[in-house]
């Protein structure tokens, strides 16, 4: 019987299998952050370890790193600590870190792919659960907790069981104005917060190849949030020619070996998923979040749903504390939600994709008065690159700010937060109470209604938008 | 890992769905570089709220949670993990975990047990009319007693074996260092390196 892509890299990565084991997975990649990271040091500094396999592991800061006055030391002392941790533990170790500051710096699941380090077939690993990112280059990535990060470090391995495929086969095309943002939303208000739990997904069929490497990793990004811990999509000709010529990609003769394997890389025919789910892309429209967890979301043009509809006693009862949290009412239209703040960016929709999307948005426009829009690119790179092409004047020209890269304000420990009760229309993956700061409101966006939103004040997509612009420049 | 052979303690019946690691401990409390100290920032936001089940008196000394469906969703912040343990607790009962936390959870002697949501309702109901009432979570025998409820529960062997002897995952796989190195001989020359070795 044939296998799944994932079944195929799971077993190319086997080191040891035995009866009544879990599998021991060897790990190609794994990525290194101040947040998850301290105590797996500390754990490897009292075992008397060193990091088995340097080469194979990379660190940079990200979540508590300030876009703005990035040349002046940290205000929060504790958030300085812990990036001062990372960089006497990476000297200590001898691992390579890009610190604030560095070329190469940015949100960590940025910087995998655009080095090129992610690549078809690999395992990538990292203490952070939106490793699942780099599964659209048809790696098997996962995120993992601090122990695991420890015994990584040491061993260059993990125990790990076999877990589910599921299949999520996306038919037919989408339609104008529907992003790969748009699609995953669908994806997890349709099988929920806890249906991919045990499996890994593959994200398959004619709407999913025709995406960009970017738009790839924004859905795979988010399987986490339907409760899967690795998402994957097959590598084809979109994939290598993302991969080719970048720092850490095969060269030459090891270039040629490495397509051929990279080819092999695609769901057999007669292979059986666990599970299957089959979407019709044409059904689908621009996709926002209400509620306080991923799956609470519906189209634009719906309304906040009424609790009393939900037949499932724990899902009306959720339903109920999330409109009572998000200060909405059953009923009210969606586009009729104001906001205060529109962030653009994190590991979700903070590449240089998502910027042109939202700049070509906002391109002769302005930023609704009393409504201020963030954009933080998600890495040092992606931000030289949209200077280059001139979207931080786009930007900044529109009202927004232009800030450096990080995770900035997806979630609470840096600077960048929502104040209690401030409500944000945000291309971030997390909508949960207090993400973005305590009492913040969430609204889980593209980053082309994100744009929209912040022009009109309220929840819209570029298509409630009228034509007027104002010329560049004027 | 300090081992887990069985537990019997007082409970929270925490009647919530998706409690996301962010409600566990918010994300502020990260910076911390230690795994202790997390205790003052479990489910911080909703300790506010005086009539929250953790703060009211007859919950204190209580070391087994009872959630609802998918506990532990979000982040793979293994800080929950070590927010539960630094509260006092031993084990949490739901009828669905999120992947990354359950993993975690048992990685650190925190027994985390499935059952179904029958179960889980016929137990908050029964510590929600009595906060004295004890849970009994046995390992040995793979079973959650308590008045009148008997449930048992599933746990692969090999981790329940790990917990049961409180082993470390990193002296076991070190085991097998030799099938390491062998693996990473024959590793492909086209594979990423971070650094040149």
């Amino acid at each position: 019987m044939g296998r799944t892509l994932a079944e195929k890299v799971w077993d190319d990565h086997v080191v040891r299998r035995a009866d009544g084991e879990p599998d021991l997975l060897f790990i190609d990649l794994h990525l290194l952050h101040e947040v998850t990271s301290p105590q797996a040091f500390d754990g490897l500094r009292q075992a008397g370890r060193r990091v088995r396999r340097l080469d194979l592991t990379i660190a940079t800061e990200d979540h508590n790193t300030p876009t703005l006055d990035i040349d002046k030391p940290i205000a929060d002392p504790v958030s300085r600590a812990q990036l001062e941790t990372l960089r006497k533990n990476c000297a200590e170790f001898g691992v390579r870190l890009h610190p604030l500051g560095d070329v190469e710096q940015g949100v960590v699941h940025v910087v995998g792919p655009q080095l090129g380090l992610t690549q078809p077939g690999t395992t990538v690993v990292c203490g952070d659960s939106h490793t699942s990112t780099h599964g659209a280059f048809g790696a098997l990535a996962f995120g993992i907790g601090t122990s695991q990060v420890e015994h990584v470090l040491a061993t260059q391995t993990l125990p790990m069981a076999r877990p589910r495929t599921m299949a999520i086969t996306i038919d037919g095309e989408l339609p104008d104005g529907v992003t790969a943002k748009d699609l995953i939303l669908a994806i997890i208000a349709r099988i929920g917060t806890g249906g991919g739990q045990g499996y890994i997904l593959e994200y398959r069929g004619p709407a999913i190849e025709k995406l960009s490497m970017e738009a790839r990793m924004t859905i795979c990004n988010m399987s986490i949030e339907a409760g899967a811990r690795a998402g994957m999509i097959a590598p084809d000709e979109t994939t290598f020619d993302y991969l080719k010529g970048r720092d850490h990609a095969p060269q030459g003769e090891d270039w040629d070996a490495a397509v051929a394997y990279w080819k092999t890389l695609r769901t057999d025919d007669d292979a059986v998923f666990d599970a299957e789910v089959v979407i019709d892309a044409a059904e689908l429209a621009p996709f926002v979040t209400w509620g306080t967890n991923p799956g609470q979301g519906a189209p634009l043009s719906a309304n906040v749903p009424d609790p009393a509809s939900y037949e499932d006693a724990s899902e009306r009862n959720a339903a109920e504390k999330a409109l009572e949290y998000m200060g909405l009412t059953a009923g009210q239209p969606l586009r009729e939600i104001n906001v205060d703040t529109v962030f653009v960016g994190s590991c979700t929709n903070g590449r240089i994709e998502d910027l042109r999307n939202a700049a070509a948005i906002l391109d002769g426009r302005k930023v609704a008065r009393g409504v201020r829009m963030l954009v933080v690119p998600g890495s040092v790179r992606v931000a030289l690159q949209a200077v280059e092409e001139g979207l931080d004047k786009v930007f900044t020209a529109a009202g927004a700010e232009w800030r450096h890269a990080g995770c900035s304000m997806c979630l609470g420990m840096n600077p960048d937060q929502l104040a209690p009760g401030e409500r944000s229309a945000s291309t971030s993956n997390r909508n949960f109470e207090g993400r973005q700061g305590k009492g913040g409101r969430t609204h889980l966006v593209s980053p082309q209604v994100a744009a929209a939103t912040a022009v009109l004040g309220h929840l819209a997509s570029p298509a409630d938008l009228s034509d007027a612009r104002t010329p560049a420049g004027v | 890992m300090e081992a887990f052979t069985t537990h019997t303690g007082r409970a929270v019946p925490l009647r919530r769905s998706n409690v996301d690691t962010d409600q566990i401990i918010p994300a502020h409390w990260l910076k911390k570089v230690t795994r202790d100290g997390f205790e003052d920032g479990l489910f911080e936001a909703w300790r506010k709220d005086e009539n929250f089940v953790l703060n009211r008196p007859e919950r204190s000394g209580a070391t087994v949670l009872v959630a609802g469906p998918d506990f532990g969703t979000g982040s793979s912040r293994e800080h929950a993990v070590w927010a539960l343990q630094n509260y006092g607790f031993k084990a949490v009962i739901s009828s669905r975990f999120a992947d990354i936390f359950r993993g975690n959870s048992l990685k650190n002697g925190l027994l985390t047990v499935v059952l179904d949501q029958k179960v889980v309702d016929a137990l908050w109901e029964l510590t929600e009319a009595d906060p004295t009432v004890e849970i009994t979570v046995d390992l040995e025998a793979r079973q959650v007693r308590a008045e009148g409820i008997t449930a048992d529960f599933e746990l692969d062997e090999n981790a329940r074996w790990r917990l049961l002897n409180g082993l470390d995952d990193i002296s076991l796989t070190l085991q097998n260092e030799a099938d390491i190195a062998t693996y990473e001989v024959a590793r492909p020359t086209f594979k990423p390196r971070t650094i040149n070795a």
